[in-house]
């Protein structure tokens, strides 16, 4: 007991101000899981930002109407690599050329910045309108917290890509509305975790402190509720991403998302996916990309969840 | 017991005409007039105003929804106009081709998803743990069409000429015609009767029917044909079924009773079975209950990777053809499916855990 006293003690008085973000920063990096994926995603947005210096050639533009181009304009031409022994005279595409004679690398380093586009926007969606609603029927409770949240529970009687699938239907393909349906699918998810962050805070004595100091529901429900739910929706978010560019490639797979000729993993896939057997470079690459992309938003949620989670905090 | 599971059952109802009423919604906001959605932009005026006259689109929205309730509840979903055929025929048609492929992923997930996630936990930061833990970060982000096309060409291509080969589509090699399994037991079924019904819908799950049927030759195609694409649609669920067995299993074996079971000398085994996997399963079947909407959405992407004329595949050309109708009962029919599952995992917590039942 006395030692317990004294260790709390001591770490009392070693107590400095740390900010939430930096402790949770070197949590994360302690896990070799996360490390990863912050690799991996820095190593897309790095992508990303720079496609346009990366890419040897225009992501959509044909062999044919590049000038001075002299390589032989096959479809689907196999991976030629100089460092592994293709001819010097040939002009490189390491990773091939697709079934319009486009150069499948430059597509796919283009494709990088659509992905983590498609992820943060449908995500960032979701996150706006699930919160508000999450917000509102916590606070607001009865019959207002009653509607939404057994429009929630409808939303969540669906399989999520079948709803999205069905939105699309109605809305029309492209990959706007793909990204609308995605984001109206993954709403009741952050709707039920800030209404559960706001039952949890809502009758705690900083929150009666606010009220009867005069702060105006705004005041109590953005800057005393919304900070604490934060964690929670900093994580399903995290996750989110994941899912949400999983699930858009999906739908351009299934020719509902980004149409031709954006060079959109998902379709990129879909369209060559009956030359698999003669050309199966144009599926591997597309594929392994999206499952790299999705790994790091999943590896990295996953670390964010661990590192922020109070209760494994003696690990620090 | 019984008035929780009364209990559970009626407080699906509202999520069920939820659901009626967002698939009505959604087919009532489709762009355009509905009546030249369906039929096309070269309808004219007076086919037009029958058309809506004869759907009835021109009363109030509240009777349009309780006339759509009322055939919905008597398993009317209208008529494809693509098919001409009527829609719930089409559904009955392929749903068995889809629930069997779901099913058999299922059992592939839950076996090996709860076999690794045991080894894991009880080989706590071994290498197996390990690799199993690598593996179920990359199932949970794999893109099922890909890993479908992928497998199909390792398995069929790479691996051909090997007892490994396996056929990258289609549901039986072609030539092949299942008896189905009540003309060979020479039932006399009416068609149209209940029992006719729940017997061709069975008789159209190839592995089943060939079963009861006795057809070695095509139980033997239709499982090969089966294993690329229920593996495919599995890898997901397997890596989260794995991932909660190994950490509800940790949280238990940290328990003071499972000390106390070893030290009274148990063997280790029925300590691991037992005393620790009957009280992980809790949240394991939370999560098998829920993968199984993903593997309903999963379905679609696997039929179209393997020609599987499943709903996926339908669901699909329905797309594409914009058969709306077609996609509003097909989206009904799985959620109304996805819905039953889960009150049945509500159901199975009461039996696995006392306490729930008592509250």
């Amino acid at each position: 007991m006395a030692n317990t006293i004294s260790t709390l003690n001591a770490e009392a008085l070693s107590l400095e101000s740390v900010s939430l973000w930096s402790v949770t920063w070197k949590r994360l990096l302690r896990r070799k899981s996360a490390v990863v994926g912050i690799f991996i995603l820095g190593l897309l947005i790095f992508i990303a930002l720079t496609a346009h210096w990366l890419a040897p050639y225009d992501p959509t533009a044909s062999m044919l109407d590049i000038p001075g181009y002299t390589g032989q304009a096959t479809k689907r031409l196999p991976p030629c690599i100089h460092l592994l022994g293709c001819s010097q005279e040939e002009p490189q595409h390491i990773m091939g050329l697709d079934g319009n004679i486009r150069d499948e690398f430059s597509r796919l380093l283009y494709g990088a910045r659509l992905s983590l586009m498609v992820g943060f926007a449908t995500v960032t969606f979701a996150i706006v309108i699930g919160t508000v609603l999450g917000a509102l029927a916590g606070y607001l409770g009865g019959w207002v917290d009653n509607a939404i949240m057994r429009v929630m529970d409808v939303l969540l009687a669906f399989p999520s890509l079948l709803l999205a699938i069905a939105i699309v239907t109605v809305l029309g393909p492209g990959l706007i509305n793909a990204l609308l349906a995605i984001g109206i699918v993954s709403i009741p998810a952050y709707a039920r975790v800030m209404r559960s962050s706001v039952l949890s805070v809502r009758e705690m004595d900083y929150v009666s402190a606010t009220r009867s100091l005069g702060g105006n529901a705004y005041d109590i429900l953005f800057r005393r509720i919304l900070p604490n739910a934060l964690t929670p929706l900093i994580v399903q978010g995290t996750l989110g991403i994941a899912t949400a560019i999983l699930d858009s490639a999906a739908l351009s797979f299934l020719g509902l998302g980004a149409q031709p000729p954006t060079p959109e993993w998902g379709a990129m896939l879909g369209s060559e996916r009956n030359q698999v057997f003669t050309a199966p470079h144009l599926v591997f690459y597309p594929g392994l990309a999206i499952m790299l992309t999705v790994l790091a938003f999943n590896l990295l949620g996953d670390g964010l969840r661990d590192a922020l989670d109070p209760r494994l905090a003696h690990v620090s | 017991m019984v008035t929780y599971i009364i209990r559970r059952i009626l407080l699906s109802i509202p999520v069920l005409i939820g659901i009626l009423f967002a698939t009505f919604a959604l087919s009532r906001l489709i762009p355009s007039d509905p009546c030249r959605a369906m039929l096309g932009e070269k309808a004219t005026d007076i086919v037009c105003n029958e058309f809506i006259a004869r759907h009835g689109l021109d009363k109030p929205i509240p009777t349009q929804f309780a006339v759509y309730m009322g055939e919905v509840f008597k398993g009317d979903f209208g008529r494809s106009f693509r098919f001409s055929l009527p829609i719930t025929e089409l559904i009955m048609q392929r749903l068995p081709t889809t629930v069997e492929l779901a099913f058999a992923a299922l059992m592939l997930s839950v076996v090996i998803g709860i076999s690794l996630g045991i080894i894991s936990a009880v080989r706590h930061n071994s290498w197996i743990d390990v690799v199993t833990m690598l593996w179920a970060n990359i199932g949970v982000s794999m893109p099922v069409f890909w890993l479908g096309l992928m497998l199909a060409y390792i398995f069929s291509l790479t691996l051909k000429g090997t007892p490994f080969q396996l056929p990258p589509s289609g549901r039986l090699s072609p030539g092949l015609i299942p008896v189905p399994f009540y003309e060979v037991w020479s039932l006399d079924l009416v068609k149209g009767t209940f029992a006719f019904i729940i017997a061709d819908f069975v008789s159209r799950m190839q592995v089943i029917n060939s079963i009861l049927s006795g057809d070695h030759k095509v139980l033997k195609d239709a499982v090969q044909h089966l294993i690329l694409p229920a593996f495919a649609l599995s890898t997901i669920s397997t890596a989260l079924i794995a991932r909660m067995t190994r950490s509800s299993m940790l949280e238990v074996l940290g328990q003071d009773y499972i000390r106390t079971a070893r030290a009274k000398g148990l063997r280790y085994r029925a300590v691991i079975l037992k005393h620790t996997l009957r009280n992980a399963l809790l949240p394991i079947v939370t999560v098998i209950g829920l993968s199984l909407g993903g593997l309903l959405g999963g379905a679609v992407l696997t039929e179209t990777v393997f020609n599987l004329a499943g709903v996926g595949r339908i669901l699909y050309e329905a797309i594409t053809a914009r058969d709306y109708g077609i996609v509003q009962g097909f989206t009904v029919v799985i959620a109304v499916f996805f819905v039953v599952v889960n009150l049945l995992v509500d159901l199975s917590y009461a039996y696995l855990d006392p306490r729930i039942r008592l509250e």
